[in-house]
């Protein structure tokens, strides 16, 4: 994959130079300054693959979706998320994803299991009624077993009521 | 497991109850403690003798240690010894010198012996005595392996406790829990077993598995439970003696929260389709699943009444988790709790007579209700105790109780009073313990 994204980024940089070429002469382009040279480097090292799950979490407005205690209802902000995880998906038609559901720690464990898969049923609902076929999402609860946050206060329970799409690879 | 009661002493012991004249006595449901004075002296022994588990004269000491821990860890005795006391001869074993022991304050003693037998098997007596009255409350004898010489200390524990309180015995029994390790977003769980005191623990995963909630087979020799296997969750039953699990029931959808019937044969468990959680239940030995429950909410947990026909179950139909009693084929549905905040984890006593819940109002708290509702008290007072299992004898219950913030968690027990409340000594963090039935 290092090679890849190497290979990648020497591609990136050929095409740029050929994309300047017509414009100036090749001995008139002056010397780009070093640190601008290493950020551009880095810029592109960064660039996600196209339809990995770099790129993925690069290109949507977010992976997860939040909810509130107890609920597990798609809202208008986790509906806008949704539909930039769809337009996504739409770009790549042969990548699948899981969805993990999450609780936050102050509910008992076995009913945390079954609203976990409630709430990752409800985003994958939502995406399938955005054309996304279901066939390509499938759903996993974790309950309270896998939080995101450590603390236990209203701030990091609120970040563990989630629902986060996760691209297989 | 090899473990017999001696002919001899049992007729001994039938001879010894028969005749009712014990003053003294302990009362479970008394919440000013009680603190009856027990002496327990070291068990002589005829003849120290090696065994693969020791030397017998000290067994004899490590089997008061055991009986003078259980009676402790119940709450209702307050034991004295073996240290400290005066330790006693063969032949005092069943000519206690009553004199010495009143003048020390002893209002019981419990006396018994260690023999090692020529066939490598090790005799255990053990007596309890009525100090004020000079007499002998019961007797009992165990023919064990000598690997086994904390059951016969369990034995003797829950004679006298039985003795003494009028209520069924539980000290020898066995805990299923999950033994948990590592930071609170990626804890490591793992499968174990132990005593009902925590000793003879042993792990059965290996913590690579997310494994959550098991329960015992009424014979131990089984262990159903939720695991993370091939990141699905699904329920399996694990063969404790051949050590190899195989699937609950076959299905694309998770289920989880599994619950033994009384006698062994049924399986309850939950399982989610697109959302749906509903209870079903299915032979142990597999076939085809029967659903119990149908609304549109969360319905889990779930647990048989001692006699079967009954069992208690969690659904949030009504907007919350609630405590639900039904039929065992499910029909007549019907709320049971009404006090406010939500109830959820019902586990029905094994004496029938109430309900355990954990009552989500704030805080996470563990307490108790009647079968049909009402009567309810609360028994912790904590961050979050959680999901409460049942002594043998319904007396007891253990959960477990996370800390706030760091989220670590241990296995506690708390008997009716709500008085008497400990911790259960794990190596590791510990949750989800279940409690099985009284060993044969």
């Amino acid at each position: 994959m290092n090679k890849t994204a190497t290979r990648l980024v020497m591609v990136a940089s050929l095409v740029a130079l050929a994309a300047c070429a017509p414009k100036r002469k090749v001995e008139d382009i002056p010397p780009a300054p070093v640190q601008q040279e290493e950020a551009v480097t880095d810029a592109n090292a960064g660039k996600p693959i196209p339809g990995s799950q770099a790129d993925f979490v690069a290109s949507v407005s977010s992976d997860r979706v939040y909810f509130d205690t107890d609920k597990f209802d798609i809202d208008e902000e986790d509906q806008a998320t949704l539909r930039s995880q769809a337009s996504w998906l739409a770009q790549y038609p042969n990548k699948r994803v899981t969805i993990e559901g999450h609780c936050d720690e102050r509910g008992t464990r076995d009913y945390n299991i079954a609203l976990g898969d409630r709430r990752a049923n409800a985003a994958k609902n939502f995406l399938a009624s955005l054309g996304v076929d279901s066939g390509r999402i499938s759903t996993i609860s974790y309950g309270k077993e896998r939080p995101d946050a450590m603390g236990s206060d209203e701030a990091s329970w609120a970040r563990n009521r989630r629902a986060v799409t996760v691209t297989v690879q | 497991m090899k473990f017999n009661l001696v002919p001899g002493l049992c007729l001994a012991l039938l001879l010894g109850t028969g005749v009712a004249r014990a003053q003294l006595s302990v009362d479970v449901t008394d919440e000013s403690g009680n603190d009856l004075n027990v002496a327990v002296p070291v068990m002589p022994t005829p003849q120290a003798m090696a065994t693969p588990a020791g030397s017998t004269d000290v067994l004899g000491r490590q089997i008061a240690e055991v009986i003078a821990a259980d009676l402790k860890g119940s709450g209702l005795f307050k034991p004295v010894g073996p240290g400290g006391i005066r330790a006693i001869g063969n032949d005092e074993v069943t000519a206690p010198q009553f004199e010495a022991w009143a003048a020390s304050g002893a209002e019981a003693l419990v006396q018994g012996y260690v023999r090692a037998n020529a066939n490598g098997e090790l005799t255990v007596g053990c007596y309890l005595y009525d100090v004020a009255l000079k007499s002998e409350l019961t007797r009992q004898g165990y023919v064990i392996a000598p690997r086994d010489w904390r059951r016969a200390a369990h034995k003797c524990a829950d004679a006298i406790y039985a003795r003494l309180s009028g209520e069924s015995p539980f000290f020898d029994s066995r805990i299923a829990y999950i033994a948990e390790s590592g930071p609170k977003n990626r804890r490591i769980k793992r499968l174990a077993i132990m005593d009902s005191d925590g000793a003879n623990h042993r792990f059965i995963t290996n913590g690579q598995t997310l494994a959550l909630t098991p329960r015992f087979s009424p014979d131990y020799k089984s262990i159903v439970y939720l695991s993370y296997l091939g990141s699905r969750p699904r329920i399996f039953i694990y063969d404790v003696a051949a050590g190899t699990q195989r699937l609950v029931t076959e299905s694309a959808n998770p289920t989880f929260s599994p619950r033994f019937s009384p006698d062994g044969k049924t399986i309850l468990y939950s399982m989610a389709v697109a959302g749906n959680t509903d209870i079903y239940r299915i032979s142990a030995n597999g076939g085809t699943p029967q659903r119990l429950t149908n609304s549109p909410g969360i319905d889990t947990g779930g647990s048989f009444s001692p006699d079967g026909s009954k069992i208690v179950f969690e659904s949030d139909r009504s907007g919350s988790q609630q405590i639900y009693v039904m039929n065992a084929d499910g029909s007549g549905q019907q709320r049971v709790s009404f006090g406010g905040g939500r109830y959820a984890t019902p586990e029905w006593s094994p004496r029938g007579d109430l309900i355990a819940f954990t009552r989500i109002a704030g805080n996470f708290r563990i307490g108790v209700m009647a079968p049909t509702g009402g009567n309810e008290r609360l028994l912790t007072d904590s961050w979050q105790d959680e999901a409460p299992s049942w002594s043998p004898n319904g007396r007891v219950i253990q959960f477990f109780r996370t800390a706030q913030g760091n989220g670590k968690t241990g296995v506690w027990q708390v008997d009716l009073t709500g008085v008497n409340e400990r911790r259960i000594p794990t190596p590791l963090d510990g949750s989800d313990p279940a409690w099985g039935p009284i060993l044969p």
